[in-house]
């Protein structure tokens, strides 16, 4: 279930001007910079809606994600964005003979137990993500080139917790 | 002509839409061609023999802070009129190393998930039903850290206002920094191909 390799990678400097430029743009055309995790916190609060509309009214944070039931929910900025990411990311994949179904995971670990990881990280990814307003994208990235100083303190702790949790987690990916 | 076009009205929140689209497009892109679909890839970085994300993500941070500097130097990009999230130390310190426990866990951000569920990676998916489960706990009991969260509130601030400095050397300082940290990071993963 590995990935075939397909051809290889952008060189990174070459990707980074890349991801820079259209991070610039962005600056340039909106006034604002890239993200992603508000775009999860939308469709949730959307799906919650459907599902318990007077439950994730009455929730303080997916009320303000599904506003005055003036406009939809999922008419949100972000959530174009993301569309757009994975449109984006499928043509590049599809190019270079990277898209298929795979699981990515090292040679030691089962799948079930690479799903369960997964399924995990996502969540802490996630609460972090709304603790510190954004996430690699929203603030790293971003708050980075604008010398955003929540975003440059958040960057330095997600180096940090990563490598702090490293060594723990090998066996998922050597 | 002045910039952002966005705030100075050149067009409305439906063509926003569009625009938002577009810079996905090649958000999307650059994050597949510099490998950032594949979570073994992403997790490289903390085990120190591959350290693209440090490159990538540096590179895109010293191009786009060089681009807004020299706009705004010419005339052409009112900086102020660019959002700047709030700052509040604390949250913003702890959610950091959350997530980067998650990224090591996980092997994705969300905008890289997003990249490798569209290329086919099934792990990817399971990890977005994460993203979506820890939404929704977070929602829950937000009520309970709402004070937390909404603490140590500092505003819209950047580094060189806070160490009152000018922002141009900022910028220099962050450019040798990060073209240092290539280098450092090129010798790191040498390092470490030759001893396994």
């Amino acid at each position: 279930m590995n990935p075939r390799p397909g051809s290889p990678y952008l060189n990174p400097y070459l990707a980074g001007i890349g991801l820079g430029l259209v991070l610039l743009a962005a600056f340039v055309i909106m006034g604002r910079g890239l993200g992603a995790s508000g775009a999860f916190s939308s469709t949730l609060s959307w799906l919650v809606d459907l599902v318990a509309p007077a439950h994730a009214q009455a929730n303080e944070y997916m009320s303000e994600y599904l506003g005055d039931g003036s406009t939809h929910p999922l008419k949100a900025w972000l959530v174009f964005e993301v569309v757009g990411v994975a449109a984006g990311a499928l043509l590049s994949g599809i190019l270079a003979g990277r898209a298929h179904l795979a699981i990515e995971k090292g040679p030691r670990v089962s799948t079930a137990v690479r799903l369960l990881c997964a399924f995990l990280g996502g969540g802490l990814m996630a609460f972090g993500a709304h603790l510190a307003r954004g996430c690699t994208s929203g603030q790293a990235l971003t708050g980075g080139a604008l010398l955003n100083l929540g975003s440059w303190a958040f960057m330095l702790m997600v180096f940090v917790g990563g490598y702090a949790a490293a060594w723990f987690f090998r066996w998922q990916w050597r | 002509m002045m910039t952002p076009l966005y705030k100075y009205g050149f067009f409305g929140e439906e063509f926003s839409l569009l625009v938002a689209f577009v810079l996905g497009l090649g958000f999307g892109f650059f994050l597949e061609r510099a490998g950032f679909g594949s979570a073994r890839k992403l997790a490289a970085q903390f085990y120190l023999y591959d350290m693209s994300v440090f490159k990538v993500m540096f590179t895109a941070i010293v191009t786009a802070m060089l681009g807004v500097t020299y706009l705004g130097w010419l005339g052409w990009l009112d900086l102020s009129l660019v959002y700047l999230v709030p700052t509040h130390l604390g949250p913003q310190l702890l959610g950091g190393l959350v997530l980067g426990v998650g990224f090591v866990v996980g092997g994705y951000c969300p905008g890289t998930s997003v990249a490798a569920l569209a290329t086919g990676r099934v792990d990817a998916v399971v990890y977005a039903l994460g993203i979506f489960a820890g939404t929704f706990v977070y929602a829950e009991v937000y009520p309970a850290i709402k004070d937390f969260v909404n603490s140590n509130a500092m505003g819209q601030v950047t580094l060189p206002e806070v160490f009152g400095l000018p922002y141009g050397l900022l910028v220099f300082v962050v450019v040798v920094v990060a073209v240092v940290g290539f280098w450092g990071a090129t010798k790191i993963e040498r390092w470490i191909g030759s001893r396994s």
